[in-house]
């Protein structure tokens, strides 16, 4: 057996594989969309863009997802805080708990918020009786972004919270500073590059979000329809084209922002 | 963490107050609702809906395709964390490229990930109409879906085991070599009690990963009742089809798997905890 592994024929084909692997399900794939969005030609490209239904998909998809980070990096940074903060009965479920929209299928939390705020529900009803729409609009868009994002802010405060120095918090407390003083000039800097980071990723994972927001948009064209459902709306009527268009917007605005994560993360590591 | 205050002020009550409501409302309130909307339809109907023959089905291709992509993955994923870290055949620039390009299939939204498919392999393509020809078709087949869902699964694996095996560094590996073991020996014996649990995590990742796939397999399977549908894929379906009680059977079973899923997770990030303290 190690004879035969050590045989140079085999190393080589094993090493080939490997980057074939790489090649043909990664690189091949994404550069295949960049083609086929040029295949026509630049203006081809710039006319399936100027589509008011797809620039308006894609200008409502960046607003919620944004809006959906902000949320994130608020009540995150308060519950990593508070996670690492206070010991109180039930912490470490609560601690569990923050991974269960990445182990939930994304299809089954858009199922969830249906059933939770859809004209079904009650708080579906109250909101109707307010006149307001949950369901089928904007706002269920953004708690299904909130909802599939969730973890993000929070799983990347606490690593920086356990390396942080209690000392610098009690230095301040020591010397008179208020509560509200110390939190933002002591404990804030210590969260701010996995806030950043944090919310960057729920950005980019909200931008690129389909299962779950799908099931509650409504899908309504140039009103609740996103991104995402969008070019799958473009791939079902055979439009690849279109779809290809979008996709190109979106995914360059996703390694735009991952590629600013690393950049961060590379400067936070040097200093 | 041993310097806690001993008591809690009425700013922190306050703040664990709002930790706790928001983890309710966001996460157990819906969690619940998928159980108890299935509880109240009744065991009788939660049963008929699983028993239907495209839930079998549905449950039966989810199953194949975690299979055959978590045996992939975990396989193609140690290698190549191998290769970025221990690969000197390679330029250090090269690794530094390819480490940088694992990460992109979390940038790209799933419904993209499936068109890719779609657009290199699809019926209209030289490579699938030759591929569909030799019955072998690709997009609207099991190989699509899996391939999808390798796509979407491949960073979990590698960005678990690339920092422990940086971390433990080659001494050992090392030692052993020098001694003689070659590198096969020197993979069982040596690094791979050290990756262990960093696999074990990375496996449950792929398994959660896979089980919940739903838009690029949507995309890729063209979500052909009774061939090609997920459970996923049937639960957009009874949801389209206003099924909701169906749709709520199937999710509840998606949603027992995730959770038994997620309590593993928790256990292997303890083991691999105390692997990582230990070293």
């Amino acid at each position: 057996m190690n004879a035969v592994l050590h045989h140079k024929g085999v190393l080589w084909g094993f090493r080939t594989t490997l980057l074939l692997y790489m090649l043909l399900l990664i690189i091949l794939p994404i550069a295949g969309i960049y083609v086929q969005s040029l295949s026509g030609g630049l203006g081809v490209l710039v006319e399936s863009l100027t589509e008011p239904l797809a620039w308006q998909s894609v200008w409502l998809t960046i607003r919620l997802a944004f809006m959906a980070a902000v949320i994130n990096v608020a009540v995150g940074t308060v519950s990593a805080w508070v996670l690492h903060r206070y010991s109180f009965p039930g912490r470490t479920l609560l601690n569990s708990l923050v991974d269960l929209p990445f182990a939930l299928p994304t299809a089954v939390g858009g199922l969830m918020i249906l059933l939770l705020l859809g004209p079904n529900s009650w708080v579906g009803q109250l909101a109707d009786s307010m006149g307001l729409r949950i369901v089928f609009a904007e706002p269920a868009i953004v708690v299904a972004m909130v909802f599939v994002t969730f973890p993000f802010v929070i799983r990347a405060v606490q690593p920086l919270l356990e390396e942080a120095d209690r000392s610098q918090e009690e230095a301040a407390h020591t010397l008179g500073a208020s509560k509200w003083r110390t939190f933002f000039q002591v404990l804030l800097p210590q969260m701010r590059p996995g806030i950043i980071s944090g919310g960057m990723l729920a950005f980019s994972r909200a931008l690129a979000e389909f299962g779950a927001v799908v099931l509650v948009a409504g899908n309504i064209p140039g009103k609740t329809l996103i991104a995402s459902v969008y070019i799958f709306g473009e791939i079902e009527s055979d439009n690849p084209q279109g779809a290809a268009a979008v996709s190109v917007i979106l995914l360059t605005l996703s390694f735009l922002i991952l590629w600013l994560i690393n950049t961060l993360q590379a400067r936070e590591g040097r200093s | 963490m041993t310097s806690r205050p001993p008591r809690i002020s009425r700013t922190g009550k306050s703040l664990i107050g709002f930790t706790y409501m928001l983890f309710i409302v966001l996460l157990l309130v819906p969690l619940l609702q998928i159980v108890f909307g299935a509880g109240k339809q009744g065991m009788g109907s939660f049963t008929q809906s699983l028993l239907r023959p495209e839930a079998l089905h549905a449950m039966w291709m989810t199953f194949s395709v975690v299979v055959v992509v978590t045996l992939l993955n975990t396989f193609f994923g140690i290698l190549t964390a191998i290769v970025i870290v221990r690969g000197d055949w390679l330029g250090r620039r090269v690794r530094q490229l390819m480490n940088s390009i694992i990460d992109l299939p979390f940038a790209v939204s799933p419904v993209i990930g499936g068109f890719m498919i779609v657009l290199l392999l699809g019926p209209h393509t030289v490579l699938g109409a030759f591929l569909a020809k030799v019955g072998m078709p690709v997009v609207y087949a099991f190989p699509g879906m899996v391939l999808a869902t390798l796509f979407v699964t491949f960073p979990l694996m590698v960005r678990e085991v690339v920092p422990v095996l940086q971390e433990i560094g080659t001494q050992q590996e090392e030692a052993a070599s020098l001694l003689g073991a070659y590198s096969w020996t020197t993979f069982w014996k040596v690094t791979w009690p050290s990756i262990r649990w960093g696999v074990t995590y990375g496996v449950v990742l792929t398994i959660a990963r896979s089980l919940g796939e739903f838009g690029a397999v949507l995309v890729v399977s063209g979500n052909i009742i009774n061939k090609t549908q997920t459970m996923t894929t049937l639960v957009y379906q009874d949801v389209d089809n206003f099924n909701i009680a169906a749709a709520n059977s199937v999710s509840l079973v998606l949603a027992v798997g995730s959770v038994t899923l997620l309590l593993l997770m928790e256990w292997a990030k303890k083991r691999k905890g105390v692997q990582a303290d230990a070293h």
